[in-house]
């Protein structure tokens, strides 16, 4: 086997949060945002990752970007550790890393600068990483434009003159400027129209054959992800429950909330019968994750060992692993 | 027929930018049955969201909504004083943003802002209040809403900031919600929950709504009627089954054949390739002459370079504008 592309280690992140009672008092309690997750990518495939809105996904990216401090774990790309790189002051080191690692936001709106033309928040990564290649810039420019469906007119106008679609185009074109080598993409086709969904979607999967990229793909649209993913993670409440080749997960998920999340996919058919596996019971909190599995207080299958122990992560079939006492 | 809430014809919103007019909105009509649901899909970058805030006099500038009317209950919103607006927008219409980020205010808590809210529209007590925006926080999904209500939005994942939105816009219990992209930051199974809870106050309380998605499964669950958009035009508005089953605009139909299979599987073997309609969309600085698709069109005749279409009805509650379904049309 050959090594993998990212390799992350039991890891953690946790943000505290004041809790103030009737009386005023002040109790610290934790958002476990994310929990001893471990995962790894091999070159040239797609980890597709999935889990209920707020199970920590953004926050998982997020601190392997070292965007925010992990509270605990390691994170190696190309086996290199990049924890302490980013701890320490090694710029250079650390901008090398940048650049082989990009991230596209979850969030066109706030992650592009407002005071900047598409053109230069285009220019920008040109700039800190081709630094020596300055002519070919503009052509560099158009041609991510047009992969992207965007116009080389684009280039002139300012984020609010975009649509939200189009504003999420230009947060790929920028991750792709410098040709990394993994890219994580945080729900970077959600506000397009299926159309232009699709276009993106081949332009990934052209990209990846044809210059080996890696991706982490973040993604509510269950569809897209059964389509660009070689395997898929699904976490729940901060935890990773299960991991699979992407054809055995949809064929066969071993975890009673993989198997809830795929069977409310809504069906594009006016009228089609629902075959929605009803989660009972609320949305757990992650500021109070229930003890044992995080999942047994909704689950139909939880035993009494449910509400103790919480499930290691372990081997269910080649290359299956999943966190569950009871699995389907 | 009944008189519909709210009418929007011939609405027409232009950008007056530095390097000419971008004409995002031209000419769009469709309108709201009490308790309805209605569904705009269409193009990114087709006008959707430029509509919606042109309803409530949202629109920023440059943006100038420079014709049509938008009849609620019998009164025209485009001409109304602008302090008789603020009794209807939030309290009688109202709207869940696109994009939550920029649409909570980054420096209150949640609780703040939302009670805020009610208590400007409603003559209820601080207490009251917070009781509400909890009991709708709980609603939409949000655990520990108690706690939650002292954060700031910079400290929630994306679906929660979009839930506290839809939260927001339900807190006056409206008529009418305006929903853009309301779930597409949610998982599948909380989009589930909020679809429920839409579902049930328009039950409830015969709530109408447009929902601006670009996901089919939530068109297909949640919309008695469809309206299409391309490039600040209507292309065709029916009933949910007939857009779904009986699609009669060029571009309808090759939307809905670009629709990804979840049912699918995508490896193995040769990686397959995701039909997408050729082409591109067009510059609404210049847009095309004739049919603003024509250039993108499989069906595009001669004269679809030439002639406007108009929304023509085919058959009962089914217009299209497209020439070759025998549309009327205007020759430039
Ligand atoms: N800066 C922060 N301060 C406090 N809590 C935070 C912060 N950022 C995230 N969290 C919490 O961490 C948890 C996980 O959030 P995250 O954004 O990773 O979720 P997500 O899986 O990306 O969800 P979504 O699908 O809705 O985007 C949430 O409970 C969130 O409130
Ligand atoms: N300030 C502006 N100046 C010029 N053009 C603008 C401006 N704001 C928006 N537009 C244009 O108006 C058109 C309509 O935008 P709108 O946001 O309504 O699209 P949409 O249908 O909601 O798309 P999406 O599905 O991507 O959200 C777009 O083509 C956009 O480029
Ligand atoms: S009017 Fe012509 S160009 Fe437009 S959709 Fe119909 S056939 Fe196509
Ligand atoms: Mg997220
Ligand atoms: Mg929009």
């Amino acid at each position: 086997m050959t090594e993998a592309l990212l390799e992350v280690r039991n890891l953690s992140k946790h943000y505290p949060v004041l809790k103030r009672g009737i009386l005023l008092q002040r109790k610290a309690a934790e958002i476990r945002a994310v929990d001893d997750v471990s995962f790894s990518i091999q070159p040239g495939e797609t980890l597709g990752l999935v889990g209920e809105s707020g199970c920590g996904k953004t926050t998982t990216a997020r601190a392997i970007l070292n965007l925010v401090t992990p509270s605990a774990g390691s994170v190696r790309f190309a086996g290199q550790d990049i924890v302490p790189v980013f701890r320490g002051s090694d710029r250079r080191a650390q901008l090398a890393i940048r650049r082989s690692l990009q991230y596209v936001f979850q969030d066109p709106y706030l992650s592009l600068n407002p005071r900047w033309t598409i053109g230069e928040t285009l220019r920008e990564p040109l700039r800190v990483h081709l630094a020596d290649q300055q002519s070919a810039w503009q052509a560099r420019i158009d041609t991510l434009l047009e992969m992207v469906g965007l116009e080389p007119h684009h280039a002139w106008r300012y984020p609010h003159e975009f649509s939200g679609g189009q504003r999420q185009r230009v947060g790929v074109a920028r991750a792709l400027a410098v040709e990394p080598r993994l890219l994580i993409l945080d729900e970077p086709v959600s506000s397009l129209d299926i159309s232009v969904r699709a276009q993106i979607l081949n332009l990934l999967v052209e990209l990846q054959d044809r210059l080996g990229l890696t991706y982490l793909y973040i993604s509510h649209d269950l569809s897209s992800v059964r389509f660009i993913s070689t395997h898929v993670a699904v976490m729940y409440l901060g935890k990773l429950v299960e991991i699979a080749p992407v054809d055995t997960l949809f064929a066969t998920p071993g975890h009673h909330y993989t198997r809830a999340l795929l069977s409310a996919i809504p069906v594009p058919d006016p009228g089609a019968a629902s075959t929605r596996i009803a989660l009972q019971g609320e949305v757990p909190s992650a500021m109070n994750r229930p003890p044992g599995c995080p999942f047994h207080p909704r689950c139909a299958a939880a035993l009494p060992v449910c509400s103790r122990e919480e499930p290691p992560l372990t081997a269910f079939g080649p290359g299956h692993r999943l966190a569950c006492h009871n699995p389907a | 027929m009944a008189e519909p809430l709210l009418s929007v014809e011939d609405l027409k919103v232009h950008f007056f930018t530095r390097d000419g007019v971008v004409r995002a909105v031209d000419g769009v009509d469709f309108a709201v049955n009490r308790g309805e649901t209605l569904g705009i899909v269409g193009e990114s970058g087709s006008g959707k969201t430029v509509s919606s805030l042109a309803l409530l006099r949202l629109v920023p500038p440059p943006a100038r909504t420079v014709g049509g009317r938008v009849v609620f209950e019998g009164t025209d919103l485009l001409t109304l004083p602008t302090k008789a607006l603020g009794t209807i927008r939030g309290r009688r219409i109202a709207m869940v943003f696109q994009n939550p980020a920029t649409s909570l205010n980054p420096i209150y808590s949640i609780g703040s802002q939302l009670g805020e809210i009610l208590l400007w529209h409603e003559p209820i007590t601080r207490a009251e209040a917070e009781a509400r925006v909890i009991s709708l926080l709980t609603l939409v999904g949000i655990t520990d809403p108690a706690a939650r209500l002292r954060q700031y939005p910079h400290e929630l994942s994306g679906g929660m900031k979009q839930r506290v939105g839809i939260a927001r816009a339900l807190l006056c219990n409206p008529s009418l919600v305006l929903a853009d992209e309301p779930t597409t930051a949610l998982d599948v199974t909380i989009q589930a929950q909020i679809l429920d809870l839409l579902a049930d106050l328009r039950r409830r309380l015969g709530m109408a709504m447009v929902l601006v998605t670009h996901d089919m499964g939530v068109v297909a669950r949640m919309a008695d009627r469809i309206t299409v958009m391309y490039a600040g035009r209507v292309c065709e508005t029916a009933d949910a089954a007939t857009i779904f089953r009986a699609p009669q605009h060029p571009y309808t139909r090759a939307l809905l054949d670009s629709m990804p299979r979840i049912d699918h599987r995508y490896t193995g073997g040769a990686r397959q390739v995701l039909p997408t309609i050729p082409g591109r969309p067009p510059n609404l600085l210049d847009p095309p002459a004739g049919c603003r698709f024509h250039p993108r069109c499989p069906d595009a005749i001669a004269d679809c370079r030439r002639i406007l279409p108009l929304e023509t009805e085919i058959a009962p509650g089914h217009t299209v504008s497209c020439i070759r379904r025998g549309s009327q049309g205007i020759a430039a």
